[in-house]
């Protein structure tokens, strides 16, 4: 039984046309799929979808995950100003109605895993980018869910800063296992990331190809610079920009 | 030193200004009811201190009553409106009416509403409907200025109506509550002045009052006394709301 499910779906806006599709995605329960695509592709749509914050035009979404078991980190952190690291990742519990005390134990526990224990009292402008997209991402899995929409996380952060977070993704995955939909519009951070890359073809966006990635996740060490990492990355580098070209 | 300059050059432009409006007052031999020297205006604020503070305090005390007022009308009504589309679309015109009204044309209808004995009511109620748009304005705009991910993680959790207004709106629209009473709280002391003005009666003993009186009294120098204590007030109430507004953000926000 796939986790979620988008079945030649299709996305309309009233006055911008057709955002997305037909389009199809499966995602499996346990796997980490990234989608790579030119900017304006419909990625952040076909995010929106398998969350069910939006419905499509025409075609199906099937989602297995319950209330609260589905999470979203999108590119900014999107923390409450105004509000400590602690109560931002005790929101979903707060909203839920579970016990006070219970939510901030365990939003203190998220926050140690992504290494903020010391940061729980800090409000968001206090932090860095780097530490405010893991406050982000400890919120997202405060809940434990069974499926985890990542929406471009990474990229208003340094290359440094996306690497260590990457592979702490990696090793987050690793404890609970959720299905994780890592959109990104950098194909080596795609490959990277995931089991399976879907390519996708500029606006409306369709998929152009789809690639498995072998090896281990969490990666080992300098996996960057396997032959068989560099292969894909051109393979699909080279696919989407036959894309871009046809568009061009 | 540039820094010092900066700070000085203000009050050495002042100090230059008078000093020419003194030197013209003595060498023209200026009548003091066409216009009075400076020194004879603060000879005036020293030797009427006390009326005339007493009468700053009452203006002060009724403008700020009204933007108490208008601070709970404006936000407990832009919160009503703003969970309803259709009730925002409904009363937006109504308040830009009221905003556009001037408070001198309503002022006597108000006057006689309130009662000939209580002018201080009839003040209040035109402050208050001057304090009233800032306020509501910066609250509709602030209750939907809410980040839109935001939304979307609260629509994900299913938020209930209630804890998104609370958790979400309100705290969003905070730095435009505070923005819109910073604005209001300027606007309640004029209204407070004009509406005296209007009333035309000695009953509420406001600052409007004094200049009045001492025109009619062709007293120029303890009216012009009682404009300036007018003027000093009004940066004073400014620069205190201006404080209150960056010492609540710097607390909200913790930087």
């Amino acid at each position: 039984m796939a986790t979620a499910r988008l079945t030649a779906v299709e996305v309309d806006y009233p006055g911008r046309g057709r955002a997305l599709g037909p389009f199809d995605l499966t995602v499996n329960p346990g796997e980490i799929v990234a989608i790579v695509g030119p900017s304006g592709c419909g990625k952040s749509t076909a995010l929106r979808l398998l969350a069910g914050l939006e419905d499509p035009t025409r075609g199906a979404v099937e989602r297995t995950p319950g209330r609260g078991e589905t999470s979203v980190v999108f590119q900014a952190p999107t923390l409450m100003p105004w509000a400590s690291a602690r109560t931002n990742v005790a929101l979903p519990f707060e909203l839920a109605g579970t016990p006070k005390g219970q939510a901030r134990a365990d939003a203190d526990a998220a926050l140690e895993r992504v290494g903020l224990a010391d940061a729980v009292d800090a409000k968001p402008a206090q932090l860095s980018g780097g530490m405010a997209m893991r406050v982000s991402i400890a919120r997202a899995l405060v809940t434990q869910p069974k499926l985890l929409l990542m929406d471009e996380p990474f990229a208003a952060l340094d290359e440094i800063t996306r690497r260590a977070l990457g592979d702490d993704i990696h090793r987050l995955w690793d404890d609970t296992k959720p299905a994780i939909v890592f959109v990104t519009h950098n194909v080596e951070e795609a490959v990277y990331m995931a089991h399976r890359v879907v390519a996708m073809s500029a606006a409306p966006g369709r998929v152009h190809m789809t690639a498995d990635v072998p090896g281990e996740l969490p990666r080992a060490p300098h996996f960057r610079t396997t032959t068989e990492f560099r292969n894909i990355v051109e393979t699909i580098s080279d696919a989407m920009a036959d894309t871009m070209s046809a568009v061009a | 030193m540039k820094r010092l300059i900066d700070i000085l050059a203000p009050f050495v432009l002042l100090a230059v200004l008078l000093g020419i409006w003194e030197a013209a007052c003595r060498i023209l031999e200026l009548p003091p009811y066409f216009l009075p020297p400076p020194s004879q205006v603060a000879g005036e604020i020293v030797t009427e201190n006390a009326l005339l503070f007493a009468s700053a305090w009452n203006t002060l005390l009724m403008a700020l009553k009204a933007l108490v007022v208008a601070s709970l009308l404006a936000t407990g009504i832009a919160i009503s409106v703003a969970m309803n589309q259709t009730m925002e679309k409904a009363v937006r015109p109504l308040a830009v009416a009221l905003q556009v009204t001037p408070v001198v044309a309503i002022a006597p209808q108000v006057v006689i509403w309130a009662g000939l004995e209580h002018p201080d009511r009839a003040i209040i109620a035109l402050a208050t409907i001057v304090a009233f748009f800032p306020i509501f304005s910066g609250a509709l705009t602030g209750l939907k200025a809410s980040d839109r991910d935001l939304e979307r993680l609260f629509d994900l959790y299913g938020a209930t109506k209630w804890q998104r207004l609370w958790r979400l709106r309100i705290p969003s629209a905070l730095p435009f509550l505070l923005e819109g009473h910073k604005v209001a709280g300027g606007l309640a002391l004029i209204g407070a002045v004009v509406a005296e003005f209007v009333a035309g009666s000695g009953g509420a003993q406001g600052l409007a009052w004094r200049i009045l009186e001492a025109s009619n009294r062709l007293q120029t120098a303890k009216s012009f006394a009682a404009v300036i204590i007018l003027a000093i007030m009004g940066a004073v109430l400014y620069a205190a709301l201006s404080y209150g507004e960056k010492a609540i953000l710097k607390r909200l926000r913790g930087s």
